[in-house]
């Protein structure tokens, strides 16, 4: 069993900042991860191996330090490690990055068959659990989003069974080996590194591959040239025309607070006075 | 939400002729166990408005199994908007799946082209719309938070959260078309319903038999939701974040909730420490709710949180920082200790709803 999978390396997202006063993104010290979410796919694509042997292969597209990304990948178990990473990636957006993802597994397929590829849900940078799908419909391959269970893999058969969160239900599904599984968090919990895998990570010969060796066909369907989607403007958002109404009584006592904003909300506010009597 | 300071850089955007031919507002009406997601109703009442802008049409785009369930959705579609319906019917297509909903959809666009495709950013919508998009090999934005028209050029700009929920972006689609978008429940506004609207079905067919399927649905396990939260169709929500200081102190959000009949929600910092389930997080990656009245305590109003809560119809925040941005959008303030400000409101409410059903 050789699972493919996709990682990205985002920065923390709970402690990035902005700077009050010229309103753009602090980057200095805020942390890069592994997306939070592709643990949840990685450690899935560990378990197949638990139970079939074969091997894991991760890879992340991405600026050289999102070797960090990769390295810490290995240290929890996987075998191989790929970054692509190219200056003409530059400004990929999610149709431009499932270009080159899928171009990338296809080289790697062409070592060792490949019959899984595995994405977090999403990232928490970009949030927009595009390029998973993207990946497989350009490797034609079956597409199962929001797995919370592998219910079942025949390998025999190459046949996966798999449960599917879908609106107000569970989907259980079955399709065919080669696939891509987008898994939904909190359905595992990645397991700790050993000795010698985090000794083996530390060692382990990083594989750089730029364009031509992720075997990109067409360079005008990468970085920016290939993206449909460019940012206009980037802004924060302005406060309401007026500001919130302070509520402060004399002698501040929250009582007496509390009794001022409920009277004053009454007469502002129908459709809330409207709901509480519906409640009364 | 409107713009503060920001960083403009206007693009020219010249479309091939091909292109220009791209032409009305589209809908895909999704359902599921013979349900339509309200997000699809809440996507025609902003389809209409982008229609209009336009001056183009409003189509609802319906797949499903044959019936009359389908053509049911299609008159539904026209009382929230929808001037017309693309119906495409075919028994593959009786419960979602990736494939035949791609190549239906994929069909459909190349055959009516459609300048803007919308969709909800729900489980389903959000694997389709990734489908379609690459497919199509056309722009997707997630998540949309506001959707306009540049008066200039006819294109759809697309504004969403970035960076972590930290900042807003306005996206653009280049020399591509259809413009692609999805918008999560809840950020729009429910339409009002006109049941004397009316509207034309357009049907189309789909060329595809289960054995050219791949993947099976072996079984649907709905949902049990008698205990799961509700928060994106409650009317009332009290909400903590981390200025409560500590996991005991959040008891009194639920003591406050429990008077007032209201759902609990939370902040993510405080849903990252475990205080409160994942299903009550309100934000850009937990919840967005409109309920009528909004209580926030100890929430600092992130952007992230902002976006899942400012369509509420009244805002009442209680900070001990007078600077917390949530005082730049709540409608009432409050500077001052949660600890003691939450329980004298649950027992200001208490008195207020006795005094109400006395009125009765």
């Amino acid at each position: 069993m050789h699972s493919v999978v996709c990682i990205k390396q985002v920065p923390d997202s709970a402690q990035i900042r902005v700077h009050p006063v010229t309103n753009t993104i602090m980057r200095q010290g805020v942390p890069a991860i592994i997306n939070p979410y592709d643990l949840f796919a990685l450690e899935e694509a560990l378990r197949l191996k638990d139970r079939f042997g074969g091997k894991v292969t991760v890879i992340s597209m991405g600026p050289p330090q999102a070797e960090i990304a990769l390295r810490k990948a290995l240290s929890f178990g996987a075998d191989d490690a790929i970054l692509v990473t190219d200056k003409s990636f530059a400004g990929a957006d999610t149709l431009a990055t499932s270009y080159a993802l899928a171009a990338t597994i296809r080289q790697i397929a062409k070592e060792t068959p490949v019959d899984m590829v595995f994405a977090g849900k999403q990232t928490i940078d970009g949030d927009t659990a595009q390029v998973g799908p993207g990946i497989a419909k350009r490797m034609d391959l079956q597409l199962l989003t929001y797995v919370s269970r592998i219910v079942s893999v025949d390998q025999e058969k190459r046949e996966i069974m798999v449960e599917r969160r879908a609106e107000g239900g569970v989907q259980v599904l079955k399709t065919s080996l080669p696939c891509l599984i987008t898994m939904l968090e909190g359905s595992n919990q990645m397991r700790f590194g050993t000795m010698p895998d985090m000794f083996r990570a530390a060692r382990y010969e990083m594989k750089f591959w730029d364009k031509t060796a992720a075997g990109i066909e067409d360079v005008a369907k990468i970085g920016l040239k290939g993206s449909p989607t460019v940012v206009n403007k980037v802004f924060t958002p302005s406060p309401r025309s007026e500001k919130a109404e302070m509520i402060a009584v004399e002698g501040g006592a929250p009582a007496d607070v509390a009794v001022a904003l409920l009277a004053k909300m009454a007469v502002r506010f129908p459709v809330v006075e409207k709901e509480l009597a519906k409640r009364a | 939400m409107s713009e503060g300071t920001q960083v403009k850089k206007k693009r020219k955007i010249v479309l091939d002729e091909r292109l220009q031919a791209y032409k009305g507002v589209w809908v895909f009406v999704e359902h599921e166990r013979g349900q339509v997601h309200p997000v699809s109703w809440e996507l025609l009442g902003e389809g209409r408005k982008l229609a209009d802008m336009l001056g183009v049409e409003l189509a609802g785009v319906v797949l499903a199994a044959p019936g009359e369930e389908a053509k049911g959705f299609c008159q539904e579609a026209f009382t929230y908007g929808a001037d017309l319906c693309y119906l495409m019917q075919n028994e593959v297509l009786a419960d979602y799946r990736n494939d035949p909903f791609t190549q239906g959809l994929t069909e459909l666009v190349n055959t009516h082209q459609p300048e803007i495709l919308l969709l909800g950013a729900t489980t389903q919508g959000r694997d389709l719309a990734g489908s379609v998009a690459t497919t199509l090999q056309t722009g997707l934005t997630a998540d949309c938070t506001g959707l306009t028209i540049d008066p200039d050029n006819r294109s759809l700009l697309s504004t969403r959260p970035t960076f972590g929920g930290s900042l807003l972006c306005t996206i653009v689609t280049l020399n591509y078309r259809p413009q692609m978008a999805t918008v999560r429940p809840r950020v729009m506004a429910m339409p009002e319903k006109d049941a004397s609207r009316s509207g034309r079905i357009v049907e189309h067919s789909l060329v595809m038999a289960e054995a050219d399927i791949v993947t099976k649905v072996l079984e649907f396990i709905a949902d049990d939701s008698r205990d799961k939260p509700q928060l994106p169709f409650a009317d009332i929500i009290v909400a903590g974040g981390r200025g409560l200081g500590k996991p005991e102190n959040f008891q009194l959000v639920w003591d406050l909730a429990e008077v007032l009949g209201a759902e609990v929600g939370a902040s993510r910092p405080v849903v990252q420490a475990g205080w409160v389930e994942l299903d009550r997080q309100v934000g850009q990656s937990g919840k967005t709710v409109r309920p009528k009245l909004y209580i926030a305590a100890g929430i600092s109003g992130a952007i992230q949180h902002r976006v899942g809560m400012e369509g509420a119809d009244c805002i009442i925040a209680i900070n001990n920082d007078p600077n917390a941005p949530i005082f730049d959008f709540a409608h009432y303030g409050i500077v001052g200790d949660a600890m003691t400000l939450l329980p004298a409101l649950t027992e200001a409410f208490r008195q207020k709803l006795a005094t109400l059903k006395q009125a009765g």
